[in-house]
């Protein structure tokens, strides 16, 4: 996953988890270490889908305006790289047996990717959050995965 | 699902119990009503598996309108069982069919049958729930997700094999 689609899944969760309150890119940036001038331009491509309102002015911010238990991580990772599933051969018609072989590799783990971010919606990811914080074994100590 | 389907709301309680052998039409129609085909065979038999014999690591709910004593059909199934060391695994709870009445879809029910079939799996010691989907049904991928589950250490292999 790229960088951009990551920031905007943050940006989203925490919108969304804050549904009566305005939050600035600075805010967000703040809380989840990343440059708050790389999430203004995340925010922007978000407003452009219709996901997040901006208001302006003192104490303006970012409010949610998707549906949360709808939007999925796929629709919010479209926004920012190519998700599509199409043949990535350079020339199918002269791919050779080896070619097609490996392709069909790619093609699985693809397809698993896909459907796993298909089927997690924001309201999903917040759940998983809250079930996270109550558990008794706290991953905290585990290492990040590596995006 | 179709945008046309006209949702019923679930006004009245839920019940969650077993089943008998009284719900085998019921289930029957059920599921002959969600995936076009009608198959008595198979449930008979899955009922004769699941509904009466090792009913202590072998469970069959159903979701009923009100307090369950009416005959009024069923409005969800659930079917899941204790399995044991597949390919060295320790034991854990397999659900293997989960079904919602098209018409009172996205109230709780599936996740009332889910909650219960997980309970049942704890009262006998089981710390884990597994189960397959297919990865294209976006409805049971988004249901097993949102309620807790994710991608285990096992994945799904097959080979076709050809004819001759
Ligand atoms: C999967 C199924 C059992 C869910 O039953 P349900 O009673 O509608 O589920 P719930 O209302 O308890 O929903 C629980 C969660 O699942 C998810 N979910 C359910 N329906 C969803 C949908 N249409 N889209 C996205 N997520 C959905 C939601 O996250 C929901 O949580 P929420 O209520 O907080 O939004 C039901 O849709 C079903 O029977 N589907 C048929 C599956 C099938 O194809 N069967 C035939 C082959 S076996």
């Amino acid at each position: 996953m790229q960088k951009s689609s990551r920031l905007a899944i943050y940006a989203l969760i925490e919108l969304a988890s804050n549904p009566d309150r305005q939050i600035s890119a600075a805010e967000i940036g703040a809380k989840y270490r990343v440059s708050a001038h790389h999430l203004a331009k995340v925010l922007l491509t978000l407003g452009r889908a219709g996901l997040v309102q901006s208001i302006r002015g003192v104490g303006g911010g970012y409010t949610f305006t998707g549906n949360a238990k709808r939007l999925t991580l796929l629709e919010i990772i479209s926004l920012f790289e190519d998700t599509s599933t199409k043949c990535k051969l350079s020339d199918p018609s002269k791919a050779t047996n080896e070619e097609w072989v490996l392709f069909d590799v790619s093609k699985e783990i693809n397809d698993i990717t896909m459907s796993t971010y298909s089927s997690i919606s924001i309201a999903t990811l917040l759940k998983q959050v809250e079930r996270r914080k109550n558990s008794k074994t706290s991953k905290k100590d585990m290492a990040p995965a590596q995006f | 699902m179709p945008d046309t389907v006209e949702e019923q709301s679930l006004d009245n309680a839920l019940s969650i119990r077993r089943a008998t052998t009284d719900h085998l039409k019921h289930v029957t129609d059920l599921d002959a009503r969600i995936t076009g085909k009608s198959k008595p065979e198979y449930w008979q038999d899955i009922f004769e598996r699941y509904a009466s014999r090792r009913v202590d690591q072998r469970f069959f709910l159903v979701a009923e309108p009100g307090d369950g004593t009416a005959d009024t059909g069923i409005l969800g199934l659930i079917a899941g069982e204790v399995r044991g060391w597949e390919f060295g695994s320790e034991p854990c709870g397999w659900i293997f069919a989960v079904s919602v009445d098209p018409d009172y879809r996205q109230q709780g029910i599936g996740e009332a049958l889910f909650e219960a079939m997980v309970d049942e799996f704890r009262k006998a010691g089981i710390p884990k729930v597994r189960t397959m989907v297919r990865r294209q049904n976006p409805l049971h991928m988004s249901f097993f997700r949102s309620e807790g589950m994710v991608a285990g250490p096992y994945i799904q292999l097959e080979m076709n094999l050809e004819e001759g």
